[in-house]
This record gives C-alpha cells, sequence and structure tokens, in this order.
C-alpha cells in the first residue's frame, strides 16, 4: 500500500477512537450521558459505559425511543451521546431527530457506527450509504465523517463543546492514519493533507487515505493533485473549496456513500456558488451494494484509489 | 434434498434438524462471518414449518399465490432459513457455502426478490409482523385461505414497530397470522430480561387480543403440534412462544452469547460437527 510520498499505516478504527475520546470527555464533563441500542460494544459506547454505568443506558433495540429520550435530557441541560448502526440510527429516528433535535435546536450528539458498504458481509441492511443524505437533511445539524482515530478523537470533543446537534459517521475496519495526533480540528474547516495545483481531490472517512494513494500514482504519471480531508459536510468549508478551484480547476470527489445527498452534492453546490469547475465522483452511485469482504465490495462498487485516479484523469480530459 | 413426506415422524424431524443445523454452522465458518447462536436456536421452528407439513408451499413455484408466507423478522437468523430452503428443494444445497460472499444469492440478511422462498427483506429488526399483517389483510380482501408465520426474536420484541403491528393483528382479528417469538433470552449485548425485560411477554400479547401458545422450541414434535393448531385459530391471530437455547446443538455455544455474531474457527468447527450427530 505504500508509494512514493506517502506511508499510511492502519490505525485503529473509527469507532473505536470514539469511545475513546467518549471516556475522556465524559471523564471531564459529568454532563455527558451515554445511550445505545444494544450495539454497545460495536459502537464502542461501552467503552464509557462500563467506567461510568451510572450515566449509561444500554436501552435495548429501540432506536427511535433512544433518540427521543435523548431530546427529553437535553431538554433538562444534558448532553445525550447516542449510538447505533448509521443505518438504524437515522432511519429509525428520523421523525425523532427532526421533532426532537432539529427543530427544536437541542444538543444532542448523533453517533452512527458501521457507515458505508465497508462493514462488509452483514449486507445491505447493516449499511449505510444514506446517511449523510438524511443528516444533511436535518437543519441545523454539524454532519462529519473523520477519516482516522486522531480526527475522531477530536470530532468527539469538538462535539461535546459545540451548542447544538451533531452527527458523527464512524466505521467499522481498522482505519490508515492520515493525520497526526493533535492534529487541529474544527468543524466545518476541512483538512489539506497534500498540496498540488492539477486537481484537488476532495474526500473524507476512509476514502482520504485512498485518495492519498491515488496522488502518489497520479505523481508517477506528473499529476500533481491536492488532497484535501472534508471531515464535515455540514456546514462544507466554501473557502477551501473556493481557493481550489482557482488554484487547480477541476475537482474529484470521493466518498463512501451513495450519489445523491452527500459530499458530492456538498461540493457541488459550493463550487456552483463561487467559481465553477469540473467535478468527477467516486462513490457508490444510485444503487444498494451486498455483502462481501470490505475489499471486494469497494473494489466491486468502485470506491478504491484506482477508482480515484481514472476520476482524475476524467476531470483533467474536462480541464 | 429431503423429500416432502405425507406423514413424517418426530425422529425424521429430529433428523432434518440436525442436519440445518450442520448446514448452519458450515456456512458460517465458511463464511468467517455470521450469527450462529440465533441460527441455532431457530433450527427446530423452522423444521417444524417447513418439514412438518405446516406450510403450504411449492419449492417449484415460490410465487405461488395461494402459498403460505413465511417472514424471517430476525434476519440474522437466516442461514437456518436458507438450509431450509435449499433442503426443500427452493434451490441447490451447494449454493448455501456460498454464504455472504459477492455475487450470492445467499446474503447475509433475506433479501425479498433476489433469493427464492424468502419473502421480505429483513435485518433492520422490529418490521416483519407488519409485513405479516399486510400479507394477512391482502388475503383477506382477496378471499384466499393462505396463512402467514412471521417469526421474531425475543430481543427484537423491544422495537414499538412490534407492538403497533401486534395491536393492528389484534384488532383486525387477523386469525391467519401466527407470530413465534425465538424466546432464546439472549440479544447482542447480553441477556434481554437484564437490558430492558418484556416480561411477561405472554400477557403482553394476550392483551392486545392474541392467543398464547408456549412450547419447548426445541421438541420439534411439540413445536409442530403448536403450529398445527395455531393453523386451527381463525378467529384471532396466535403467538407461539418458543422456549429455545441461543447456539441449540453446540455445546459451546449454547447460552454463551460470544456467539451472538461470531463465526466458529477451523477447530471450534470441527467440535461442532462432532456434536451435531443424530
Ligand atoms: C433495528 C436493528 N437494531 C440493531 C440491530 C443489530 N442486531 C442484530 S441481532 C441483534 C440482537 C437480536 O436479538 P434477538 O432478537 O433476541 O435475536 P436472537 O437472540 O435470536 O439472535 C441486534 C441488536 C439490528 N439488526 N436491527
Ligand atoms: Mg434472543
Amino acid at each position: 500500500m505504500t508509494t512514493t510520498g506517502t506511508t499510511l499505516t492502519l490505525g485503529k478504527a473509527t469507532r473505536e477512537a470514539y469511545g475513546e475520546a467518549l471516556l475522556e470527555v465524559g471523564t471531564e464533563n459529568k454532563n455527558i450521558i451515554v445511550i445505545d441500542a444494544d450495539l454497545a460494544k460495536s459502537t464502542f459506547s461501552w467503552t464509557f459505559g462500563k467506567v461510568f454505568p451510572e450515566r449509561f443506558f444500554n436501552i435495548g433495540i429501540q432506536e427511535a425511543n433512544m433518540v427521543g429520550i435523548a431530546s427529553g435530557l437535553a431538554s433538562c441541560g444534558k448532553i445525550p451521546f447516542i449510538s447505533s448502526f448509521a443505518a438504524f440510527i437515522l432511519c429509525k429516528g428520523f421523525d425523532q431527530l427532526r421533532m426532537g433535535a432539529a427543530y427544536p435546536k437541542l444538543n444532542v450528539k448523533v453517533a452512527g457506527s458501521h457507515g458505508g458498504i465497508s462493514i462488509g458481509e452483514d449486507g445491505v441492511s447493516q449499511q449505510s450509504v444514506e446517511d449523510v443524505a438524511l443528516a444533511c437533511a436535518l437543519p441545523g445539524f454539524i454532519v462529519c465523517i473523520p477519516s482516522d482515530e486522531h480526527t475522531m478523537h477530536a470530532a468527539v470533543r469538538a462535539a461535546a463543546e459545540h451548542e447544538g446537534p451533531v452527527y458523527l459517521r464512524l466505521g467499522r475496519p481498522k482505519t490508515y492514519v492520515v493525520h497526526e495526533a493533535g492534529v487541529h480540528f474544527e468543524f466545518g474547516r476541512s483538512i489539506q493533507v497534500r498540496d498540488g495545483h492539477d486537481l484537488t481531490i476532495v474526500a473524507n472517512g476512509l476514502l482520504v487515505a485512498q485518495a492519498l494513494m491515488a496522488a502518489d500514482t497520479l505523481a508517477k504519471k506528473g499529476v500533481e493533485a491536492r488532497v484535501i480531508d472534508m471531515h464535515t459536510i455540514k456546514p462544507i468549508d466554501a473557502a477551501a473549496l473556493e481557493r481550489a478551484s482557482h488554484e487547480t480547476g477541476a475537482f474529484v470527489v470521493a466518498e463512501e456513500h451513495m450519489h445523491h445527498g452527500g459530499l458530492g452534492s456538498a461540493v457541488a453546490q459550493a463550487l456552483v456558488a463561487g467559481t465553477p469547475a469540473p467535478v468527477e465522483y467516486v462513490d457508490l452511485g444510485d444503487r444498494y451494494a451486498e455483502s462481501g469482504k470490505p475489499d471486494d465490495l469497494l473494489e466491486k462498487y468502485g470506491m478504491t484509489a484506482k477508482n480515484i485516479v481514472s476520476a482524475a484523469e476524467r476531470v483533467l480530459a474536462r480541464k | 434434498m429431503v423429500a416432502a413426506s405425507p406423514t413424517i415422524s418426530t425422529a425424521e424431524l429430529a433428523h432434518i434438524a440436525q442436519k440445518l443445523r450442520v448446514h448452519v454452522v458450515k456456512m458460517i465458518a465458511a463464511a468467517n462471518s455470521g450469527h450462529p447462536g440465533g441460527s441455532l436456536s431457530a433450527v427446530d421452528i423452522i423444521t417444524a414449518l417447513y418439514f412438518g407439513r405446516v406450510l403450504k408451499h411449492d419449492p417449484k413455484n415460490p410465487t405461488w399465490p395461494d402459498r403460505d408466507r413465511f417472514i424471517l423478522s430476525k434476519g440474522h437468523g437466516v442461514p437456518a432459513l436458507y438450509a431450509a430452503l435449499a433442503e426443500a428443494g427452493y434451490f441447490p444445497v451447494s449454493e448455501l457455502m456460498t454464504l455472504r460472499q459477492v455475487n450470492s444469492r445467499m446474503q447475509g440478511h433475506p433479501v425479498q426478490g433476489l433469493t427464492p422462498g424468502i419473502e421480505a427483506s429483513t435485518g433492520s429488526l422490529g418490521q416483519g409482523l407488519s409485513v405479516g399483517v399486510g400479507h394477512a389483510l391482502a388475503a383477506r380482501l382477496d378471499g384466499k385461505t393462505f396463512r402467514t408465520y412471521v417469526l421474531l426474536g425475543d430481543g427484537e420484541c423491544q422495537e414499538g414497530q412490534v407492538w403497533e403491528a401486534a395491536m393492528t393483528a389484534g384488532n383486525y382479528e387477523l386469525g391467519s397470522l401466527t407470530a413465534i417469538v425465538d424466546s432464546n433470552r439472549y440479544q447482542l449485548d447480553g441477556a434481554v430480561e437484564d437490558i430492558n425485560s418484556l416480561t411477561p411477554l405472554d400477557a403482553k400479547f394476550e392483551s392486545f387480543g392474541w392467543r398464547v401458545i408456549q412450547v419447548d422450541g426445541h421438541d420439534v414434535g411439540a413445536v409442530r403440534v403448536a403450529l398445527h393448531q395455531a393453523r386451527e385459530s381463525h378467529d384471532v391471530p396466535v403467538c407461539i412462544i418458543a422456549h429455545t437455547v441461543k447456539g441449540k446443538g453446540v455445546t459451546y455455544m449454547e447460552n454463551n452469547n460470544d456467539f451472538h455474531g461470531k463465526s466458529p474457527n477451523a477447530d471450534q468447527l470441527q467440535v461442532a460437527l462432532s456434536q451435531l450427530t443424530d
């Protein structure tokens, strides 16, 4: 996996970092209450739960109820962090998130684990490919997909400190480390992880590492790609996109999500409001995936470094 | 493949159940992922349904409009259902070993329209009983006599939608609907009783207008009798509470929730296979 320029090592899964960070911020702030819906060992909320049983509720398999309870807790000044698989918490809890978090602007923090198709063998019912679209459709929500353990750690802290609703997507597989520990992190402020002037690859989640690998391959062909970790989809970092549009003039957006309503939509929307440039997309398209090993699925459904390289070549031809 | 027989003995049913268990552990071990605990607890129930002359179905014509419906609401138990469908002749037994691989019809959770015999896409818990209400209503509207069976997990019954469906079925007196709860006392993170208890489950269903039958879910003859009793019910829906053991048939999996969602390794598979004899 190592090519010139970038040496990536496999770190923790972002869900594991979520649990550790939750324990850390929960130790400092006694207002933090954690709820899970019978997936506490999978989401790693149990890392907090086993230390603070009095502030931890595993309420069983009832995601909509969990969101409602969080709404009540937040109304009483608590800071609830609620977790389940992304597919369940957003799809089953959507109206409750709308009425009980977004509309009353409550301080509810939503963690959707097992995002994307890289959860693998369990298949479509457990794969979340529309969570970003749903979360972005909740006015006032911050929507964030950290790319590695360090940004996940920082994002949990930022979520605890932010006054208002936040959605964080966590991933199941171990993830390449793309940032330094202690990296500066702010919601809405993207992180440039590689500079280049021929095109910009905008990615989030585990596609950031793939983007760096793609940039290495492109460099061998004489193409210098800028790579931006756009961890926050809402609010999008329009300033960084505007700058990249001027300086590179072409974009590839890569994400582990269906084509509609995700990072690709947010980037395109921002670009046409500023300085438009051609964009190519690397995503799932308008479909569901299936069961299989994570790598087999990412390969079959076209979300690897290789796909980013071809998208880059396509977009350069349009420049 | 197991031939349908008009008079099948309890011993023969038990033999088929063991055969399905062997498929289940082999499939999950080959996939190196899946849910053995809740698949094994459901095997005897599924055996009684498919081989105890309960379900009216035709493996060669899976979409026959007059067939009885079986909806696996606890979708993660699907290896047990795939094994039964294969042995009943819906698709080749050899296909079972492709479980959870790319391009396979043996998806990790049931997929309607992809795999013959699968009536509903499940895997997001809590939804199957509502779908069953829809089938039962359609039967009533069309004057058809097919019956609808829905298998639920006990942890799954924590989902509110289960009780919305139960209320509706009770109020509409859907006598053609039968729910079966695989009451193995565990969910994913631990014991149902500790996490969010449903006790008394029987009184809950009864208060929603259901008739409740309790049965030892591993006495395949008794399960068959209960299912035939439910067939005779035409006035109200019936809930069969099947008392089961998670991981039934493999000693190190029984009541050991580590095997809720973990596959046996190669050595463990050999031990399991040595125990799954008649
Ligand atoms: C809506 C939803 N929430 C969470 C899960 C994750 N999950 C899969 S199996 C399971 C436990 C199910 O327990 P139970 O219904 O008792 O099934 P069994 O014990 O038979 O395996 C959970 C929480 C899911 N599949 N769907
Ligand atoms: Mg159970």
